[in-house]
């Protein structure tokens, strides 16, 4: 774990002869994407630089609590991220984001309390923001599918509404689908990983001159730790959110 | 009294659904007729409520609606929606969901013929039924929880005369063989007076 590598800048800089490559393919073929191209080049330059001072800012100053605000940080902004996946959901932002902090706390805490990573800046960083990041992928996936099907189940929830049943009856089949459609896309990757494609940290362990042994037994330790939080964060945002359809008197509001 | 309806008035997108809207509906067989738009399948969710009138006020047996806990409410005052919304799954597998949230044995042969329906439909996929299979079964699905007032919106509008013939004597029967309440939303003046003791006509 302790390989290093360097990359100088001028390596960076060449690598941009693909960005170019893209460009120009974007210009033959009218795709109108070139001015995206741009900005997009520049953007990731400008974020990642950033990202890059701020994290070796926070492996110097080693402290946890700076560690743990930044997480804080990506929760936050993750939920507002996810929020516009998630916009025919009512006030979807508390339960975006309770899903993302309840998400990263048990899944880091779980990490850490069994041993498999040290409580560190340089694991909870990078572990951390996978974790979220994942984590706000599956739970703006999962409330974007909860608005659909409840709009298109309106009939049938109220009709099983009009039986006695309890908002949270009613809802489940609704509540069942967006909770597997938040899971369902890691499940899946996970199954073809290696086949498919390789997962990052992987590639990134290799290339930095670990042992592919060492790449493979962290990536496996990721992709456990990652089906983990997306399926907290899913199932959280969805059994929070589907109330906010529902008024205290078990009826579907307008909407 | 059934219910008492005081003043009530709903509004719906900045446009009243129903406006200072008074009516007593006794015990027995009601028919409400009126034209579209008048908020006839309103007043009916109002009075299971699934939901709440924006003004006024209701009440169901002497007592404030919403002092009743509204899902035993529903399960005493079940309503029949327009439109089948049955579950995903068998008649059967519908009536027993029924029956159990409102905690009453189930006979599937004795509701099925209740609702005019053959035993035979029991294991039906409900995804196969005509629409007007469908009305039906949501009728025996209503029937299974044994309710004592029975809010049956449009019960035959997706039916031909012959199926709507059958649905009616339906209710006919059932009528005769409990003391089941019917308030029933027609848009048909002759469906209205076949069915009703009385029709209450609301305004447009």
């Amino acid at each position: 774990m302790s390989a290093s590598i360097q990359v100088e800048l001028w390596q960076v800089a060449a690598s941009l002869v693909l960005v170019a490559l893209a460009a120009a393919i974007s210009f033959w073929q009218r795709a109108g994407l070139e001015r995206d191209i741009v900005v997009a080049t520049v953007r990731s330059i400008v974020q990642l630089t950033l990202v890059g001072y701020a994290i070796k800012l926070i492996f110097d100053v080693d402290s946890i609590w700076l560690v743990l605000l930044l997480l804080a940080v990506m929760v936050f902004f993750g939920a507002i991220t996810a929020r516009h996946r998630a916009d025919k959901v009512p006030s979807s932002f508390g339960p975006l984001l309770i899903a993302l902090a309840l998400a990263g706390a048990s899944t880091l805490g779980l990490v850490v309390a069994l041993g498999i990573f040290d409580p560190t800046p340089r694991y909870l960083v990078p572990v951390g923001g996978m974790v979220i990041g994942n984590a706000m992928t599956a739970s703006a996936v999962a409330l974007n599918r909860l608005g659909d099907e409840m709009a298109d189940a309106r009939a049938r929830i109220e009709a099983t509404l009009a039986l006695g049943a309890t908002a949270r009856e009613a809802a489940a089949p609704t509540v069942r689908r967006s909770l597997r459609s938040g899971m369902i896309t890691l499940v899946d990757s996970t199954k073809t990983t290696g086949l498919i494609f390789f997962p990052g940290t992987m590639v990134g362990m290799l290339l930095a001159g670990a042992s592919p042994t060492d790449a493979v037994r962290l990536q496996l330790i990721l992709l456990y730790t990652l089906l983990g939080s997306v399926s907290i964060s899913a199932l959280v945002a969805t059994l929070l959110a589907y109330r906010n359809f529902f008024t205290p008197a078990a009826q579907l509001r307008e909407p | 009294m059934l219910f008492e309806l005081r003043d009530v008035g709903l509004d719906r997108g900045g446009r009243a659904v129903l406006d200072s809207f008074s009516a007593a509906i006794p015990e027995g067989a009601t028919a409400i007729v009126g034209p579209s738009g008048a908020g006839k399948s309103t007043l009916l969710r109002l009075l299971n409520r699934l939901a709440d009138p924006g003004r006024g006020e209701i009440a169901y047996r002497g007592r404030p609606i919403t002092s009743y806990e509204p899902l035993a409410l529903r399960r005493e005052v079940a309503l029949v929606p327009q439109l089948p919304a049955l579950l995903e799954g068998t008649v059967e597998s519908n009536l027993r969901y029924a029956a159990e949230l409102a905690g009453e044995p189930l006979e599937v042969d004795e509701t099925l013929r209740r609702a005019g329906l053959d035993p035979s439909f029991a294991g039906r996929d409900v995804a196969k039924l005509s629409v007007g299979e469908q009305q039906r079964a949501m009728l025996a699905r209503a029937l299974a929880q044994r309710p004592a007032v029975l809010l049956l919106d449009e019960p035959t509008s997706a039916l031909d005369h012959a199926a709507r013939d059958a649905v009616e004597a339906t209710l006919a029967r059932l009528r005769s063989e409990s003391n089941l309440s019917l308030v029933l939303v027609s848009h048909d003046p002759e469906q209205a007076r076949r069915l009703g003791d009385r029709v209450l006509e609301m305004p447009a």
